[in-house]
């Protein structure tokens, strides 16, 4: 399977100013190098405590934000990637690596180029009820990106819209109501239309189901995966809710403080996670049974601040086992088998 | 129901008076917690968790409004029904017999106030006698053993803080008697004359302190002088524990309070919770709509649906044994790892022109012909086990 995107090193630090002259005092990292692949058709899962910065990673990736530094790759050729690896690694090739970078590498993309590229991704937000504009029709929210992208206009943009309206469970009769008239899951759905109306290829998912009902949320899970095969999609699904990301996912990524602590494939991670990390938060799930005992680890502390993390390993003082190597060095990405990645000097041999 | 009921809730109708119409937000709901159990209350949004809650502590905001039934509660052997109370009598049960923890933290928590100040408001409301008493008390153990002498210098120093002049005693006394008193609330307002009041801060910020060490809170000095905005979400859910807490309430309703909340945070409060009631000796009312932590914390759980409680029973029952057809469709929500998703058919209905008879009719698999009709009752086809629906009628034991 070829990769669908790629991250490499991808940052994204939010300045802090103070002073008189507004001069940058800190940064918050919210993304601290990461890199990872999504493969054509799968569905990526995305892991961690709230403030761990997965909002973030998709806004970067989607370029609702710029990232400080790093290449993203949406559907790029592997010799063009190549090819950019390497002059970037020998630091050279000014003028061929900013040619290559501006026709390629999405985190450098500006203007029409930037816009052309987007019809390819969408995302679905949290909250319907903040991220569809109340004063806006449905029919007009639809009608938006398909005006914006200048994919269609007029009779052919309507029938478009009811098309899609079709698909994701409502009817015309939705068609000229404002979101405040829908339930919770209807309105998901709405912006789930909204989403895939510019027919992208990679949509990403933040957390679509945790502002609503367990009975809804299955229907909404149902649907996701409907769509995934019937238009070829592939998801980054964004999740704090871990039980629904081990049934939708094909892999999963554990973020931890703006790092990516463990990458495995969801079966893999559920049944032998090797972060201390990821053993925490997989045991912290309340389990649906009323009789199972588990041995559960309990994490003490809280999560430190972004702006100066922990030096070596940033997990080190809620670690049991944490060693004296952890305080000094920062561990990476380790490929212990099985497409399995972890982040932690317990595996480095 | 049974007898070793603590809290009864008998056909307890709520509405509310909204310019669409009459919402039935409760409909005849029979409910009973016992005495030191977890019960849990699970069930979708808008199915009237929440309201039950506050019901028991007779806190509807209008346009709500109770029209019948009874909630119960055993005071000494004796049976008092709180709907028809006096708000003075339910200002002496809200907080020291009944106390609620609220779903959002952060709004539950006036942001004006320190952490400290907002645990001693109930830690003075209801407290205030016993307070009074140790003070006195410490007083007066510490003048007779400084009569006794040969003590250190150090332990004098430290005895005679607790000393108390003839003039704060006969305040204390007093506010024993009767806080708003009016030489109390006088001489509370007088500087100088208002010194007995920091001997008493004093002995109330030590009662903070000491109740958000018990919730785990790291530092709890400096906690107490924090804003709630300074907190983050796990540590301000502590801090309305404390506050829940501080009065030793005889029922904890605990409406949410790990919905906002990580899952690791989620894990820390779940275990601090089951070990406080252990500690105190507490009946949970657990009201959530996660059948995970259902598991986790319940003895027994209650499933509503639509205004009514449509199933009662021990939490091993519910999910080895769910009888009604919704808690059945609801267990089977849960998403399993490489099954399809399953999602109850059709929508909650509205609770302004709900289904006539039962509630579930509509969306019912089993539905018959006078599940349309009529409203079924309350039976109990097995030991200890409630349900609200036609298919078990003429099974009760």
């Amino acid at each position: 399977m070829s990769n669908m995107l790629e991250l490499e090193d991808l940052k994204k630090y939010y300045a802090l100013t103070g002073g008189l002259l507004r001069r940058q005092v800190g940064a918050v990292k919210a993304v601290d190098g990461i890199s990872l692949s999504v493969r054509k058709g799968e569905t990526f899962g995305l892991v961690g405590e709230s403030g761990c910065g997965k909002t973030t990673l998709a806004k970067t990736t989607l370029r609702l934000l710029t990232p400080n530094s790093g290449n993203i790759f949406l559907d790029v050729p592997d010799d063009v990637k190549e090819r950019i690896r390497t002059l970037q690694k020998e630091k050279k090739g000014g003028q061929e690596l900013r040619r290559l970078r501006g026709q390629w590498d999405l985190g450098v993309f500006r203007g029409r180029r930037l816009r052309n590229v987007r019809r390819k991704m969408q995302m679905v937000y949290q909250d319907p009820t903040r991220s569809l504009n109340p004063r806006m029709l449905v029919k007009d929210i639809l009608l938006e990106p398909l005006a914006v992208q200048n994919i269609a206009r007029g009779t052919s943009a309507l029938k478009r819209v009811s098309e899609i309206l079709q698909r994701v469970g409502l009817t015309d009769r939705h068609l000229y109501r404002y979101p405040h008239e829908f339930s919770g899951g209807q309105r998901q759905r709405v912006a789930i239309a909204r989403a895939l109306i510019t027919t992208p290829k990679l949509v990403f998912l933040d957390e679509p189901t945790s502002s609503v009902d367990v009975s809804v949320r299955a229907q909404l899970l149902n649907l996701f995966q409907e769509l995934r095969k019937e238009f070829d999609l592939t998801y980054l699904y964004i999740s704090h809710d871990l039980s629904v990301v081990e049934c939708i996912a094909d892999r999963v990524a554990v973020m931890y403080l703006g790092k990516m602590v463990e990458l495995a494939p969801t079966v893999e991670l559920y049944k032998r996670p090797l972060h201390p990390y990821s053993i925490a938060l997989l045991s912290a799930i309340p389990v649906p049974d009323p009789t199972f005992k588990s041995k559960r680890v309990i994490l003490t502390g809280e999560v430190p601040s972004p702006v100066n993390p922990p030096a070596g390993c940033r997990f080190h003082p809620r670690c049991e086992n944490a060693m004296q190597v952890c305080q000094t060095q920062e561990p990476k990405l380790i490929d212990i088998g099985n497409d399995h990645l972890v982040a932690c000097h317990l595996f480095n041999k | 129901m049974t007898e070793d009921a603590f809290l009864r809730i008998k056909d307890l109708d709520l509405r509310f008076y909204t310019y669409e119409g009459t919402v039935e937000a409760l409909d005849d709901i029979q409910m009973f917690i016992k005495d030191g159990e977890t019960l849990g209350v699970v069930g979708e949004t808008g199915c009237g968790k929440s309201v039950t809650g506050f019901s028991e502590l007779n806190l509807i905001p209008p346009p709500g409004k109770i029209e019948g039934g009874k909630i119960l509660l055993r005071q000494d052997d004796k049976w008092v029904n709180l709907l028809r109370q006096r708000d003075a009598y339910l200002r002496t049960v809200r907080g020291k017999d009944i106390s609620m923890i609220f779903q959002d933290p952060k709004s539950a928590l006036n942001p004006v106030y320190t952490v400290r100040q907002q645990i001693s408001e109930a830690i003075l409301h209801h407290r205030l006698e016993e307070l009074c008493m140790k003070l006195l008390q410490d007083s007066k153990a510490a003048t007779e053993s400084l009569k006794q002498g040969n003590l250190g210098e150090k332990e004098k120093a430290k005895l005679a803080e607790n000393v108390l002049s003839n003039r704060e005693k006969r305040m204390l006394e007093r506010m024993i008697e009767d806080p708003g008193s009016f030489m109390v609330r006088a001489a509370s307002k007088i500087p100088v004359l208002n010194r007995f009041k920091r001997r008493f801060d004093r002995e109330v910020k030590k009662e903070v302190v000491r109740m958000l060490k018990d919730m785990r809170i790291p530092d709890p000095d400096r906690v107490a002088e924090m804003y709630p905005h300074e907190l983050s979400g796990g540590m301000a859910q502590r801090a309305v524990i404390a506050m829940a807490l501080s009065c030793n309430p005889r029922l904890l309703i605990a409406d949410e309070p790990t919905t906002n909340l990580d899952v690791t945070v989620q894990f820390q409060i779940l275990t601090l919770m089951k070990d406080l009631k252990k500690k105190y000796g507490m009946t949970v009312q657990y009201i959530t709509h996660d059948m995970g932590v259902v598991a986790e914390m319940c003895d027994r759980v209650a499933v509503m649906y639509a205004g009514n409680v449509v199933e009662l029973a021990e939490v091993v029952e519910i999910f080895k044994n769910p009888l009604h057809p919704y808690t059945k469709a609801l267990l089977e929500c849960i998403p399993r790892p490489g099954t399809e998703f399953k999602s109850i058919e059709g929508f909650v209905p509205s609770l302004i022109s709900p289904p006539k008879g039962c509630r579930f009719n509509d969306r019912c698999p089993y539905a018959m012909d006078q599940c349309v009709r009529t409203k079924p009752a309350f039976v109990t086809p097995r030991k200890d086990h409630f349900v609200l629906c036609h298919l078990y009628a003429g099974e009760s034991r």
